[in-house]
């Protein structure tokens, strides 16, 4: 398989480089996060920066069916967020 | 020019991901980390995909394109909402210098109400 080249090609790998340092930052706040909800949000902001990384890898890499790996990731991000927010609002209610 | 504008959507997109996440981690309270987090993320990876879309020039990718930026502007007010909601019900403390909380008082007027006979709030 042949890379592209070209610029909007080298700007997706400059791409990949800063969304690989965003997805580390929001990893370094699931793991600090102080309660459970910062964990959720950055879990939440971590797999929309990997639907990102996905949209630029294909990008990269020249082939338009990494777009639907983004799509299913937009997916599964919203559903994961909202059971994890219903887990979380369970268990506040618990707790009182 | 199009590979210009396409470069130009991807590295805006990619930096505002970056900011998002530097806010996640920077920002002093779960409320605020969560507004960066939504706002700056939904903006980045519509911005990525509008540059794939500008990149690749056909109609598959441009409608899976804009599937990707309705779907996250639809879907992350609802889950950021949502995320708020229940860590207010679960009392996350804010940061010190919030100027205003409108649910103030009404929360645990609610809540002491039906089950008054807890001791343990």
């Amino acid at each position: 398989m042949s890379l592209p080249e070209g610029l909007a090609a080298n700007a997706a790998a400059i791409s990949l480089l800063i969304l690989a340092a965003a997805m580390l930052l929001a990893f370094a706040r699931v793991v600090l996060g102080p309660t459970l909800p910062d964990r959720v949000i950055a879990l939440d902001l971590l797999t929309s920066c990997a639907a990102a990384f996905m949209v630029a890898y294909s990008v990269r890499s020249g082939n338009p069916v990494f777009m639907d790996v983004a799509i299913v990731i937009a997916l599964v991000a919203f559903l994961a967020t909202v059971g994890f927010a219903r887990y979380v609002a369970k268990r506040a209610e618990q707790e009182r | 020019m199009k590979e210009i504008l396409a470069a130009i959507l991807m590295l805006l997109g990619s930096a505002l991901a970056l900011i998002a996440s530097i806010g996640v981690i920077r920002m002093p309270d779960m409320f605020s980390r969560m507004q960066a987090s939504s706002k700056a993320g939904t903006l980045g990876i519509g911005l990525a995909a509008a540059g794939a879309a500008v990149f690749f020039h056909a109609v598959p990718v441009t409608s899976r394109a804009l599937l990707i930026i309705v779907f996250f502007l639809l879907t992350a007010p609802v889950a950021a909402h949502i995320i708020a909601r229940s860590a207010y019900l679960m009392r996350v403390p804010m940061w010190e210098g919030t100027l205003m909380d409108e649910w103030r008082g009404r929360l645990t007027e609610d809540k002491t109400e039906p089950s008054g006979s807890d001791p343990a709030s």
